[in-house]
């Protein structure tokens, strides 16, 4: 095989639907494969502790189904990373009953479907700590101790390019995976192929956010890689785009720290040498990247922990006064709040919009704050009981706030709602860490069923 | 001496995470004369990002003159994790704001 080449239709799958048109154009360019990664950690913690998808279950039909047709048309496979957002066992399990399910529907000729988990035991993940395993923090953190592992409700690990390449050598023919460094959704097949790491995990790195790395920006549009032995080619398939060295430079930037190193369960790829050179109107050839192995092979846990449960309130500030003294209004109503439940043992937030509501103490104009301000509180306790009484309080009191001299004596604050809702739990990110393996399929193991009639 | 605000100089100004506790902050421009002319001017700084978002210089994870893509981006630590409750802005999508506004000189 003198070159490998996959199309990758969406840089989150199901997020956003993909975009019909260039996908079609890139199933008519005839690739190799077709891939794509489905997850995401900025979806924030809350979906991997309650176990749960941000994506609407009809868009990730939607892709799955464009893709397995795809697939099943050309004779190629298939590789899905990080199912259903968090890649936990639930969402792989949803993922290969959907493409099951959609092989029924459409008749498709029996396939061999293969998929593996991520998630990992708390108590075995005790076990090994207690063997004298240091989990390592990320960015950083300190190392995990047995509180914050208490305190988590799900932890995944981050798959490399191995549990892919299982599935592969298995001659799978679509692959479903469970949490998944996006790279490696593409990398793996390049490597199973004979192609060189550098270029392959290059290939993944271009390929994962799908048009990200096209211009003019547009998201969920269809782009193109091939690998050869020492290059890597990237195409725009939507008529209106264009990878160009300045759009493929500049994804090498998008959600990493540094924009020349990226790091995968087992090295790092580093692309500080990487020369970029447009080939035609469309295409963009990238050399010099080069591949690292690590020392010591270590894969990064994701773990999400409840907080509690959530009651949200707004209300609106239109007098300057008051404005200008608006954390007195947030002090009153936070003593009141305290009265009732002491300290600790709650969370209490205020969002002051117009002043510093999405910066907080980073805005550099949060004493200019505007004509009025919107304010959101967040009520968090163990139970939905209490957090509605403590983001109940924590709005309400607001509007009985005493200032010395304010004129309005009939109410500190506007309401546009005279109640407090219900919202999703809280969570947090307990775990953001890295632990090292023997094998690098430990904590994925594979599985291979079969679809279609 | 005249100046120009970087939302006129600049193709692109984002901020996402990276990753839970990181935001990454990307200053692109459309030309390598633009990007040197930024760069000679001394505006985009650790120092003057520091000044500009008022954190201590340890929150900054990585700044980088990026050549290859005519960019200068640097990374802060966040003060708490992506998604934590009471956190605004969940995928650190804008945050960048207060850099449209950076003077830089023209010569």
């Amino acid at each position: 095989m003198r070159s490998l080449r996959i199309i990758c239709p969406n840089g989150h799958l199901g997020f956003a639907p993909l975009r019909v048109e260039s996908f079609r154009l890139g199933v008519a360019a005839h690739p190799d494969y077709v891939a794509a990664d489905s997850g995401s950690d900025d979806v924030g913690p809350g979906p991997l502790g309650t176990d749960s998808s941000t994506s609407p279950l009809a868009w990730q039909t939607h892709d799955l189904e464009a893709m397995l047709l795809a697939s099943r048309g050309l004779g190629v496979p298939m590789i899905i990373g990080s199912a259903g957002d968090t890649g936990a066992d639930s969402r792989v399990d949803l993922y290969v009953r959907i493409v099951k399910e959609l092989a029924e529907k459409h008749r498709l000729p029996r396939f061999k479907l293969g998929y593996f988990y991520s998630e990992v035991d708390r108590e075995e993940l005790r076990r090994r700590m207690r063997r004298g395993e240091t989990l390592a923090g990320l960015e950083g953190h300190r190392a995990l101790d047995e509180a914050e592992l208490d305190a988590t409700e799900r932890i995944v690990a981050m798959a490399g390019v191995h549990p892919f390449i299982e599935l592969l050598k298995r001659s799978a023919d679509v692959i479903i995976g469970g949490r998944s460094s996006d790279s490696c959704v593409f990398a793996a097949p390049a490597i199973h192929h004979g192609f060189p790491e550098a270029e392959a995990y290059y290939l993944g790195k271009v390929l994962e956010c799908a048009s990200f790395c096209a211009e003019p920006y547009g998201g969920k549009e269809t782009v193109l890689g091939e690998i050869t032995a020492d290059a890597v080619e990237v195409t725009a398939m939507h008529p209106a785009q264009r990878c160009t060295v300045a759009s493929v430079a500049g994804h090498a930037m998008y959600e990493r720290a540094n924009p020349y190193f990226e790091h995968v369960a087992g090295g790092t790829l580093d692309m500080s040498q990487c020369r970029y050179e447009q080939v035609s109107e469309k295409t963009t050839r990238i050399t010099g990247a080069r591949f690292r192995h690590a020392e010591q092979f270590r894969v990064k846990l994701e773990g999400a922990g409840k907080v509690g449960e959530r009651y949200v309130g707004m209300v609106g500030i239109r007098d300057p006064y008051t404005i200008a003294h608006v954390d007195e209004v947030i002090g009153w109503a936070r003593d009141k709040v305290r009265e009732r439940f002491g300290e600790t043992g709650y969370e209490l937030h205020y969002t002051v919009y117009g002043r510093d509501g999405i910066m907080g103490e980073m805005e550099p104009m949060r004493e200019r704050p505007a004509h009025e301000l919107c304010i959101l509180v967040q009520g968090v306790a163990a139970t939905a009981e209490m957090a509605e009484e403590v983001c109940m309080i924590g709005t309400r009191q607001m509007f009985y706030a005493r200032l010395p001299d304010v004129k309005g004596s009939a109410g500190s604050v506007a309401l546009a709602l005279d109640e407090v809702l219900h919202a999703s739990p809280a969570y947090r990110w307990t775990i953001n860490h890295t632990l090292r393996c023997d094998d690098p399929l430990e904590l994925f193991p594979t599985h291979m069923t079969a679809a279609g009639v | 001496m005249a100046t120009r605000k970087l939302s006129e100089l600049a193709k692109t100004v984002r901020s996402k995470n990276a990753g839970v506790n990181l935001i990454t902050f990307d200053i692109i421009f459309s030309d390598r004369s633009t990007y040197e002319l930024v760069k000679r001017a001394r505006v985009v700084t650790r120092e003057t990002v520091c000044a500009l978002y008022r954190i201590p210089p340890e929150r900054i994870a990585d700044f980088v003159e990026f050549d290859p893509g005519n960019a200068i981006k640097f990374t802060i630590y966040r003060s708490r994790p992506s998604g934590s409750p009471g956190d605004p802005d969940i995928f650190g999508a804008q945050q960048y704001a207060p850099l449209l506004d950076i003077e830089v000189p023209d010569s």
